[in-house]
């Protein structure tokens, strides 16, 4: 407690009178394109703040991870601010090497109203602690090509009513152009497991802790039967997300949708698939299914040096407005940020949507996505369940009997 | 019985240059090698083997770890647990890679040595290619041959009427797939290792078998293979421990789930996996653990083979 009043009144003299002269370098780690978005941003700072120089250090995706774990299980090495994919913030959240943000000096809860609400329970860990503020969030989106499905004859809307009518209209879309419905069955699995979850509830864990996999999981059942179903009707091209096969039917339009997050739009357009400008539209997942797909954080090692300028650098990265709309700009990195999301660059047309004002539709779909608890086991789960699935679809194993074995597998590890 | 006094010790020099070379110089020579072994052998190992008995996540800090006795053990020893499942990929993948590397490797360093022995030096170093080729340009090589629909395998099967193999997508194709990365890149290595060993038999012995009207064939049976023996034994026993330490290709061919259903997961993958996605240290450690009894097991076992064998010198 004296160390964090002695702390504040630092920080406190340091931000009111001392700092105008004092010379500072900020680390800052973070990896692509994250990197990309805090360099565009940059000058701006530089402006604000000409005394503190920030040393960018980017890395690969998976090595700033892991460079990241080791950093904070040591206490060695670390930066001043850490940026924090959303795949590990709820393992950060879950261990004890970063702020928590609630506390003074941060004070961050007076914030939190200003993002996007799910992205704060993503941050939060299980003991209330607030370890990263949002920066980008992904709003997960339903992809398909206007062309093939007026070819099919298919209605947009009927695919989207319900999972059952999706595998309908995949039917006729095989029968009459001959494209798959879905890159592959496991892409339905993933969505239905992940979508109309209720309060307290994670993927795989509920708040208490609780497994929520087995044969009694409706949630589950029905994401391994309707996977069946469309494996077992020959819709799915069987190809896995970013291989060469994935980039190529985009470009042919050989398979019809996609789920994706609303990044995939800047993917498609840049470098995936260019030439079907116009080809593409996009709508709400199927059953009023609302999902987060993707997301990146700001947190501050507790073991850092400057974590004065390193909570002042973050609150310019995520509460200024100007901050998060020049990273849209920079490259689609949709803000957490909800102020900037009025901006009105958010309410133009979209080219490669055929003209579609699909930002609007991305943010109020962001708007209703539902905070997911995560749970350290989260990725021991996964990985048993995508193995068991694929028994059920190359195998044929009963489905209740996958599930009952998958929840034993994970009951053991979760300890 | 003479009377001894007991006489004093020469004094004793409290320092000097030439007793400090002589008696410390030696060993501050050779500590680097301890110290560096210290440091980055020995410490993880220790480190690993207290890992082994404790829950510990690398977020949860140096000294928050649980001690949890053989919990970890009993976890990957369990019947259902991916340990096993690894397990018996790795030890496939090893068989279908290992024994094809051996019956063409051996051969082929055979005919090398015996009939093209002037280009034995341009053999070497076509065959020892694939061992120092970049583990990324493979990926990106094989990831093209084995594409489903784009790849130039099932265009060429398609040539001859054959239905497209989804190479890296069937659960049942993927050990097959990786074990021919395994085969490729490994089995130059093993036809130089039998090449020096072929280099090591005296010509007089094959002579003396010419003489006696011995063929080819029976000079390869009665004399090559069991004069190859040591450099047999060493081979082996280096695609054992390779193989099942496999991490490399299925790694680059199929990412760190192992592809489809988990079909390419290698005990070391599954390893990496748990230690480094899941942060469950301890059971990884654990597991490391057993995967060197596996490998020791098998090491003795074929040193038991080749030494039963080897009884009737």
């Amino acid at each position: 407690m004296k160390q964090t009043a002695a702390f504040a009144l630092a920080t406190a003299l340091l931000l009111g009178t001392a700092h105008a002269q004092e010379k500072v370098t900020l680390t800052v780690a973070a990896f692509p394109s994250l990197d990309s978005a805090i360099k565009a941003i940059l000058p701006a700072w530089t402006k604000l703040h000409p005394n503190v120089t920030i040393n960018l250090q980017a890395q690969q995706f998976a090595d700033h991870h892991n460079a990241m774990t080791t950093a904070l299980a040591t206490g060695q090495g670390l930066p001043d601010v850490m940026a924090i994919e959303i795949g590990y913030v709820g393992k950060f959240a879950e261990g004890q090497g970063l702020e928590n943000l609630n506390s003074a000096p941060y004070n961050a809860a007076q914030y939190k109203k200003l993002f996007t609400p799910f992205t704060i329970a993503q941050a939060t860990g299980p003991d209330g602690r607030f370890i990263a503020m949002p920066t980008d969030i992904g709003p997960g989106t339903f992809f398909y090509r206007k062309d093939v499905l007026d070819k099919a004859g298919v209605n947009p809307l009927t695919m989207q009513s319900s999972w059952e009518n999706y595998i309908a209209s995949g039917k006729k879309i095989k029968q009459k152009t001959g494209a798959y419905l879905v890159n592959t069955a496991a892409s339905v699995y993933n969505l239905i497991i992940r979508t109309n979850l209720k309060a307290g509830e994670g993927i795989y864990f509920d708040k208490q802790n609780n497994l929520l996999v087995g044969p009694d999981s409706a949630r589950f059942v029905r994401a391994m039967t309707l996977a069946k179903q469309v494996r077992d009707a020959g819709l799915d091209a069987k190809i896995g997300e970013w291989s060469n096969e994935w980039y190529d039917a985009f470009k042919k339009g050989t398979v019809a949708t996609q789920f994706s997050g609303a990044w995939l739009q800047g993917a498609l357009q840049n470098w995936m698939a260019p030439d079907t400008k116009g080809l593409w539209r996009v709508q709400n997942l199927p059953e009023k299914g609302f999902a987060s797909w993707g997301g990146s954080f700001y947190g501050i090692p507790s073991k850092a040096k400057n974590k004065q300028w390193a909570w002042e650098f973050i609150k310019f990265m995520t509460l200024n407005q100007q901050s998060q709309i020049t990273a849209f700009e920079d490259n689609g990195a949709f803000p957490a940020l909800i102020a900037a999301q009025k901006d009105k660059a958010f309410s133009e047309p979209v080219e490669f949507l055929g003209g579609q004002k699909a930002r609007v539709l991305w943010r109020d779909a962001a708007a209703k996505t539902q905070p997911i608890d995560v749970n350290k086991y989260d990725s021991v789960a996964d990985q048993i369940l995508q193995t068991e699935l694929t028994n059920v679809l190359e195998q044929g194993k009963d489905i209740k009997q996958a599930l009952a074995d998958a929840r034993a597998q994970i009951a053991r590890r979760a300890r | 019985m003479s009377q001894r006094t007991p006489t004093a010790a020469p004094p004793r020099a409290p320092w000097s240059y030439t007793r400090f070379q002589q008696r410390f110089a030696p060993y501050l020579f050779v500590s680097p090698f301890f110290l560096l072994f210290a440091v980055f052998g020995l410490f993880p190992l220790l480190f690993s083997l207290f890992l082994a008995f404790h829950l510990w996540s690398p977020l949860d800090g140096v000294g928050n770890w649980k001690f949890v006795g053989f919990e970890n053990f009993q976890l990957a020893l369990g019947p259902t647990d991916m340990f096993w499942k690894s397990l018996k990929n790795t030890v496939w993948i090893g068989l279908l890679s290992g024994i094809p590397q051996h019956l063409v490797a051996l051969p082929l360093a055979f005919i090398i040595h015996h009939s093209l022995r002037r280009f034995q030096g341009a053999f070497s170093t076509i065959l020892f290619l694939p061992y120092i080729t970049n583990a990324v340009a493979i990926a990106i090589v094989f990831a093209t041959l084995y594409s489903e629909r784009l790849g130039i395998l099932n265009y060429l099967g398609g040539l001859v009427g054959l239905d497209p193999v989804r190479w890296l997508g069937d659960p049942n194709m993927v050990p097959y797939s990786v074990a021919a990365v395994v085969f490729w890149r490994y089995v130059g290595w093993n036809t130089v290792l039998y090449l020096s060993g072929l280099q090591a038999i005296s010509e007089d012995v094959y002579e003396a078998a010419t003489v006696d009207g011995a063929n080819g064939w029976q000079k390869f049976w009665y004399i090559t293979l069991p004069l190859l023996r040591p450099m047999m034994f060493y081979a082996f026993t280096l695609t054992i421990v390779g193989s099942m330490q496999l991490f490399e290709e299925p790694f680059m061919l199929l990412n760190d789930g192992g592809g489809s259903g988990g079909a390419g997961l290698t005990s070391a993958m599954h390893i990496f996996n748990t230690a480094f996605r899941d942060l469950d240290m301890g059971y990884a450690s654990a597991m490391s653990w057993l995967l060197f009894l596996a490998i020791f097991a098998l090491s003795m076992l074929n040193n038991y083979l080749f030494s039963r064998d080897g009884g009737r010198r």
